[in-house]
């Protein structure tokens, strides 16, 4: 989702509907783009991807976007190619993702396409010291992925903590349950929605309201 | 102890004739609580060989599992059939309380993750912010090699909470005191260096909070000899020890592959004979210009974890002098102002505060230096939408904070990829068919901090 474009707006703070005091105006703040990078990404990223296309005939139906951001390759990944994209980047001698580093959440409300909840994969190859990222979006109403644990055992307590904080359901976890919050938790906490939660606080006779209803600059 | 079945054994430990006599289990046998039904149905339901499993409910409140990790160990006589975890005891919400403040704010939340190695949590997301920044050229020299010196005097600290609890645990009360006497001495260095004894939040987004203080570099020196005399020590009391090696050799094996299944990484990793280190494979903040081995063993049980970590409290040592050679003089803070903390810190009588040249110049001299100084302190700065991924290695492993922007003051999302919550579990690979006490031994080595495994 990250690739820079037209500026949103152009000043040192973000401030709107009045003069920015501070006189700078150097800082633009940009809209995220849903484009993919245009080839050639550069660095080992072109090399990786041609050998995924090859080895993963499914490629241009599997993967939405393909992002180059910061020198991170990211791949958006269709939810049904996860599995055997997963058996690929492992197996491939060209690829070898041998090494899980973990999946999590980022929930985005206001994701243009409405699939607020993302799983994000972060794989490592230590073969040939790469690392790549993979993205796959759900709506909340049906919040299913399949899961990674055949391919990687180790992704079994990383999709327990995924579902738990933002209810991402890993069709064909083994055990897929709470593992943070207690067993009878209502809801999932690191979704946007869920109120973060705190109580004022009373400092030299001034009431601080709690973290989440203080001002954000945002 | 509560056995599986519908039945419980119940065993007497009073006596009323001898409060000291051995427990009734011969006068009382089993009991069977039964709620109606045939009794036929209740007597087959027994399985006499299940029956001699017991479930045993070792933590969250124990001495051996250090911190609030509960076991539940399905035991046969002495030895694991089934080993499972529970965590969560110590779940603070770090990730979600980070996303309610600023870009620096978020460093002091991120420090109390791991708390014996809260430096490389700052690290990483630091990292993470400057790479999405894309400041990662602009950090001054001078700031990475104080990075380097101060997390690996914190590898150093960790390693010896690890042996001075492992040994603990296993019944290695001189280590204990041995371990935490030589952390305490690095834990005074970091507070000299840093203002705090732990959770530093020291290494901010563009640099460091401040500058060495006069003496620290001298300090360290000192402190070198010193730590090399203690691992010698160390090395004499326990590696041809006959206790220590009956614990440790043999047991909680874990080979290279099961390491890479399960995503384990770190010293576990490096016993099991793969020389991975992130330092060395995919260096970060300089690491390539430092001469130090990755130190390996290839047996993979719990002697070669202590062996490992031992070894790297060596290779630590030699980072740290070759740190120390590398300091020059410079700025501890990235150069652009829009993201350097306005910190001039000096010593006032208040304790720490901002130094009076700042205070005059803001106050007195420049409306615009005001201004900044109050913007950047209570909005922050803003990072440009993206997401990074920038991980170190830690004391316990490879530890990365995955860092989402969205374009404001404060980070969209930040997941911390725990070493000590990957490496945890792989403990039912290591301890199921061993013996209930390399249980102990097993989980020790693993090196779990509580603290990082919640968040």
């Amino acid at each position: 989702m990250t690739q820079e474009q037209g500026p949103k707006h152009r000043d040192m703070f973000g401030a709107s509907g009045f003069g920015d005091t501070s006189g700078f105006g150097g800082l633009a703040v940009r809209e995220p783009e849903l484009a993919s990078t245009p080839k050639p990404y550069g660095g080992w990223f072109d090399e990786a991807t041609t050998a995924l296309e090859q080895a993963f005939p499914q490629f241009g139906d599997a993967i939405e976007r393909v992002i180059v951001h910061r020198g991170e390759l990211t791949l958006f990944v269709k939810r049904e190619a996860l599995p055997g994209l997963l058996q690929t980047l492992r197996d491939d001698p060209r690829l070898r993702f041998e090494h899980f580093s973990g999946v999590s959440g980022v929930d985005y409300p206001n994701d243009p396409t409405g699939r607020r909840l993302h799983a994000v994969y972060h794989l490592l190859s230590m073969t040939h010291r790469r690392r790549l990222r993979l993205e796959v979006a759900v709506t909340a109403e049906d919040p299913h992925v399949p899961s990674a644990t055949e391919i990687y055992p180790g992704a079994n307590w990383h999709e327990r903590e995924t579902w738990d904080f933002f209810g991402i359901i890993f069709d064909g976890h083994p055990a897929l349950t709470r593992i943070q919050m207690p067993d009878d938790w209502p809801g999932h906490p690191q979704r946007k929605d869920y109120p973060l939660g705190g109580v004022p606080v009373e400092y030299k006779g001034a009431q601080i309201p709690p973290p989440d209803e203080r001002r954000s600059y945002a | 102890m509560t056995s599986t079945d519908a039945g419980s054994t119940y065993t007497s430990t009073y006596s009323a004739d001898d409060p000291y006599g051995s427990t009734g289990a011969d006068e009382t046998g089993r009991v069977f609580t039964v709620g109606g039904g045939d009794w036929d149905d209740v007597v087959n339901a027994v399985d006499p060989f299940e029956s001699e499993r017991i479930v045993i409910n070792m933590g969250p409140q124990h001495p051996s599992t250090h911190g609030v990790l509960r076991l539940i160990l399905e035991l046969e006589g002495e030895s694991v059939a089934r080993s499972r975890l529970v965590i969560g005891y110590l779940h603070t919400g770090i990730e979600k309380n980070m996303e309610f403040r600023n870009w620096v704010q978020a460093v002091t939340f991120i420090t109390r993750c791991d708390y014996l190695s809260p430096l490389y949590n700052e690290l990483t997301y630091c990292l993470g912010v400057e790479r999405l920044l894309d400041v990662e050229d602009q950090i001054p020299e001078r700031v990475n090699v104080i990075r380097v010196l101060v997390c690996e005097l914190q590898r150093i600290a960790s390693h010896c909470v690890w042996i001075a609890t492992g040994g603990m645990e296993i019944g290695a009360i001189t280590m204990m005191l041995f371990g935490l006497r030589e952390r305490e001495e690095i834990l005074k260095i970091l507070e000299m260096i840093t203002g705090l004894r732990m959770n530093h939040a020291y290494i901010r987004p563009g640099g460091v909070a401040q500058d060495l203080p006069p003496g620290a570099v001298d300090r360290i020196r000192e402190f070198i000899p010193y730590m090399y005399g203690k691992v010698d020590e160390w090395e004499t009391l326990l590696t041809a020890n006959p206790i220590w090696l009956a614990r440790l050799k043999g047991t909680g094996y874990l080979d290279t592959e099961a390491c890479l299944q399960l995503g384990v990484t770190g010293p576990l990793l490096r016993a099991s004979g793969l020389p991975w280190d992130l330092r060395k494979e995919m260096p970060y903040s300089g690491y390539e210009q430092y001469d130090f081995d990755v130190v390996t063993q290839a047996a993979g049980d719990n002697f070669a974890r202590y062996l490992v970590r031992i070894n790297e409290i060596r290779q630590s040592l030699r980072i740290i002098e070759q740190a120390l050679d590398k300091l020059k003089p410079g700025p501890v803070m990235i150069e652009d102002k829009k993201i350097a903390w306005p910190a001039q810190l000096a010593l006032g009588g208040d304790g720490l505060g901002n130094s009076l040249d700042h205070i005059r110049h803001i106050m007195g001299e420049s409306m615009e230096a005001l201004i900044h100084h109050f913007k950047l302190v209570t909005e922050g700065f803003r990072v440009p939408p993206g997401q990074a991924y920038v991980p170190v290695e830690s004391p316990r492993g490879e530890l990365g904070a995955h860092v989402v922007s969205d374009g404001g003051t404060r980070p969209y999302r930040v997941h911390v990829r725990d070493p000590s919550f990957c490496n945890l579990q792989s403990v039912p690979a290591l301890t199921e068919g061993g013996m209930i006490s390399d249980v102990i031994a097993s989980v020790a080595s693993i090196d779990p901090v509580m603290g990082g495994v919640d968040r």
